[in-house]
């Protein structure tokens, strides 16, 4: 059992009406890869922020290692930050930049030098000491920002999305690169972003939020795959969700056509909700699946194609190699273990959370 | 971009205002000079420019200096904690804060420097209020300090405003950057606030120094004409003794200062001056 | 505690900033001519204010040539805005060094200068040569304010009207135009103000027997305050006060249609 860093009891946080937080807790384990993970407004930063120090909660304990650090300074915490747009110092040049944290903190020239070579070294950026932040690239002031932050030898990186102002080809080449470091520095990242693939890329441990809730905890595999509610399917790359009835166990009516499934204890005639990615649905000629339906729309996108496919009145999803073209009539076909079965929301607050997806 | 067709409209266009600028910027500069620079007979001369080593000149000189100075330094430190306060707000109507602390920049300067006439005189508004609560008359009226007093009094806005835009453009996330790596809040302050705010206290102290070192109706009004600046000589030559040489040469003394204060806006000013 | 500290701040400098242009406004209806004591209420002093002949006409000069001075500086500065666009990077620099000067020279040397070339050129002073004295310095006002809207254009929106078949003057009219005139009306208003406003440089073009308010201001004043300079100053603060409102209010509901 890994240990736990940072735990995070009971939070609440309001700015001025609006509740960002409600009752918020989790824990953090140490040397492990988190994302926060949501759209914007959903709390993530806001959860960041006061890790870090920048934001008092309303109620509720922060605990690190141990010692309740809830109105500690940001000065004071072990642990440093990656701004959103990096937040250099404009004033100062690379080297200055970097050596910030080591200069407060009194440590002899010889050792600062050494730290700055080093941490330039780790993001590649050899020979930049005396260059203005002005004057790099994003992806450059990016990986500056890092070297800042990990200087100080913390013991956590907190990361705030860290990527989100790069271009789609830089913040590839950098999550490998904030994976490489991650793994040299064995220190735990706890990361936030509004981009799946990037979560699902980078994490080991996801928290998915929305509304100032967490809505799911656990591997990139487990939220992905096993989606608990509709939000976080819906979230998670593209799906078909669709309202349906629960038979009995291992056995669910969608629109109208009874599928076997593999998930239990959801009680007999049940409403439920049914999650079936796109790339689970497969397409055979008409007749030989589970549910007759005619092609409404075809793209290419490069490694497959997406189709839409109108079957039991309802467009669903499929995205599949092999093309089917406009019109042509089909029969669809899941296999049980890929029909994801999710309770349908009771309280009116989880029935909000659906709406707004 | 191909609003114009050929550079030609453009120059066309341009043309009127770049012969005005010529007839009303740079030719009335250079008769500063040339008159600065002659005598009576037209001949060339230093002595307009050196006469300000004479006793009485250098005198006013030194004291628009000495109280420019002063005013600068009141000016700025007054509008630094202002500019600071006004900045960390967060409320929606900031801006209107923010005008209403700009808004007397835009109201005639001498109705400004005459309420305060009003208020210092002997038997003026102050003073009967000090009575009132049997407190002793202040007598500043026709004093350095009732100078000082009016140069702050219409200057302040111009040093709020640039302090304070300085300011506000420091992104948030680094005064967080650098608490987050460690510094307490007097270093975060030393360290980059203050660093990154000096193109802004460059520019107040510009917009303040250069009118209170030039200034003629203050000293006029509150000095009681009896304490002369540099401003009040360069005045008295083209209103009264109709020495323009004389006059001109002493400008060229106010715009070495002047000069120098472009310098230092240049430099520090990336932007490129108030239209780059 | 830190906040209330603040505040408290704020409130002194701001009474320190106001309190005597209140006190002056106050003065103005003051019965008692003595300006240390409250005599009653009259607008007697606004009454003698309107029926002075000079007065009457300082005001005269001073709004006809604040609203030519604008007129001129707006069409000027903002025609040479627009020809900026298409300039080699050189001469715009140049240009906008030259329009940097009056704005960061001192009044009173720009006043001088401008003094000796009207005497040198034998151009009659009083209205003219504060006119154009004015015209220089509003010029900078109004190119401030519209360039930053030149440079935040976006061209395309010229260039797509063209591709639709506009003539370029229509396409002038329709795409740039609407786009600069915040910057325009913001910039001719401030040129208004700073008309107005100006008792320096006036001074020194102003030459004998023509006064506007500043100057007559400032020759009253020298005379021994009476209280009709209140009622005066009392009106422009008011007028001031309403022109720059209006100004703001008018780019921020440009700003909001914009939206």
């Amino acid at each position: 059992m890994p240990k736990t860093l940072i735990s995070l009891e009971h939070i609440s946080k309001s700015f001025g009406s609006q509740l960002v937080l409600d009752d918020l807790s989790l824990s953090i384990y140490e040397n492990s890869f988190v994302t926060l993970l949501g759209p914007s407004g959903c709390g993530k930063t806001t959860t960041l922020r006061i890790i870090g120090g920048f934001e008092t909660p309303d109620n509720g304990r922060v605990i690190f290692d141990g010692e309740d650090i809830t109105r500690l300074a940001p000065n004071k915490r072990q642990l440093n930050t990656v701004f959103q747009k990096y937040a250099l110092f404009t004033n100062m040049n690379i080297a200055e930049n970097i050596a910030f944290g080591l200069k407060i903190k009194n440590k002899p020239e010889s050792y600062i030098k050494d730290k700055i070579s080093y941490a330039l070294k780790l993001v590649n950026l050899e020979g930049y000491e005396t260059r203005m932040p002005d004057s790099l690239s994003g992806g450059q002031q990016q990986r500056i920002a890092i070297a800042r932050a990990i200087v100080n030898e913390p013991k956590v990186l907190l990361l705030d999305e860290p990527l989100g102002a790069l271009d789609l080809k830089l913040r590839q080449d950098m999550q490998y690169e904030l994976k490489r470091l991650k793994e040299e520095l064995g220190i735990t990242f706890i990361y936030v972003t509004h981009d799946q693939e990037e979560a699902l890329t980078m994490s080991d441990h996801i928290v998915v939020m929305n509304q100032g809730y967490i809505q799911q905890e656990g591997t990139p595999e487990q939220i992905y795959n096993e989606p608990e509610n509709a939000f976080v399917a819906d979230f998670i790359g593209d799906s078909n969700i669709i309202r349906s009835t629960m038979i009995r166990d291992e056995l669910v009516e969608i629109l109208g056509t009874r599928f076997a499934c593999v998930d239990k204890g959801f009680g007999e005639n049940k409403p439920v909700d049914v999650v079936i990615r796109p790339e689970d649905v497969e397409l055979l000629p008409p007749g030989e699946g589970s549910m007759d339906g005619v092609v409404t729309g075809l793209t290419f996108k490069g490694v497959h194609y997406e189709m839409d496919v109108e079957a039991g009145g309802f467009e669903w999803l499929v995205h599949s190699t092999r093309l089917s073209e406009v019109g042509k009539k089909v029969s669809i076909k899941v296999d049980p273990f890929n029909l994801q079965i999710m309770n349908v929301p009771e309280s009116e607050d989880e029935e909000a959370i659906s709406e707004t997806v | 971009m191909k609003l114009f067709k050929s550079g030609r409209n453009a120059y066309l266009m341009a043309s009127p205002y770049l012969a005005w600028a010529v007839i009303f910027i740079l030719v009335p500069l250079a008769m500063v000079v040339y008159y600065g620079f002659t005598d009576g007979n037209g001949s060339f001369t230093l002595n307009n420019v050196v006469r300000i080593s004479d006793p009485g000149y250098f005198k006013a000189l030194w004291r628009s200096i000495y109280l420019a100075v002063i005013s600068t330094l009141i000016c700025f430190l007054i509008a630094y904690p202002l500019g600071m306060i006004l900045s960390s707000m967060k409320l929606s109507n900031n801006a209107f804060l923010v005008t209403l602390f700009i808004l007397p920049m835009w109201m005639n300067f001498l109705l400004r420097t005459l309420t305060w006439m009003t208020l210092l005189e002997g038997k003026g508004v102050i003073n009967t209020l000090l009575d009132i609560v049997h407190l002793p008359a202040i007598n500043i009226i026709n004093t350095p300090g009732a100078i000082i007093l009016g140069m702050v009094y219409n200057f302040l806005p111009f040093m709020i405003l640039p302090i304070y835009n300085s300011l506000s453009r420091i992104d948030e996330n680094i005064i967080n950057a650098a608490r987050d790596l460690g510094a307490d809040s007097v270093q975060t302050f030393m360290r980059i606030t203050l660093p990154l705010s000096v193109p802004g206290i460059i520019s107040g102290i510009t917009m303040v120094f250069i009118p209170a070192l030039t200034t003629f109706a203050i000293s006029t009004m509150l000095g009681g004409s009896k304490i002369l600046l540099i401003g009040n000589i360069i005045e008295q030559q083209f209103t009264l003794v109709y020495d323009w040489h004389l006059g001109s040469g002493l400008s060229i003394v106010l715009m070495i200062f002047i000069l120098i204060n472009m310098i230092v806006q240049a430099v520090y000013d990336k932007e490129g001056g108030a239209l780059g | 505690m830190k906040k209330i500290l603040e505040r408290i701040y704020l409130g002194i400098i701001l009474l320190f900033m106001y309190a005597p242009i209140v006190t002056l406004i106050v003065l103005s209806f003051n019965l008692s001519k003595s300006r240390a004591r409250w005599g009653g209420f009259t607008l007697n002093w606004y009454i003698r204010l309107f029926s002075d002949r000079a007065v009457a006409s300082a005001l005269m000069n001073t709004l006809s040539i604040a609203v030519l001075a604008t007129i001129f500086s707006t069409i000027i500065g903002t025609i040479t805005c627009i020809a900026m666009i298409g300039l080699s990077p050189r001469l715009r620099s140049v240009i906008t060094g030259v329009t940097n000067i009056p704005m960061i020279n001192a009044d009173i040397v720009t006043g001088i200068s401008l003094m000796l070339l009207f005497r040198f050129l034998h151009i009659g002073s009083g209205f003219m040569t504060i006119l154009l004295a004015h015209i220089t310095f509003d010029i900078p006002f109004v190119m401030l304010s519209v360039m930053p809207r030149i440079k935040n254009m976006n061209f395309y929106v010229y260039e797509a009207a063209l591709d639709l078949g506009a003539t370029p003057f229509y396409a002038f009219r329709k795409t740039i135009l609407p786009d600069l005139m915040p910057g325009v009306i913001s910039g001719a208003l401030m040129a208004f103000t700073m008309s107005l406003d100006d008792f320096i440089i006036t001074y020194f073009t102003k030459g004998s027997g023509f006064e506007t308010l500043s100057t007559l201001i400032y020759n009253e004043v020298k005379r021994g305050i009476q209280p009709e300079i209140y009622a005066l100053s009392a009106i422009i603060f008011v007028v001031v006060l309403t022109l720059l409102l209006i100004n703001s209010g008018a780019s921020d509901n440009i700003i909001k249609e914009k939206k």
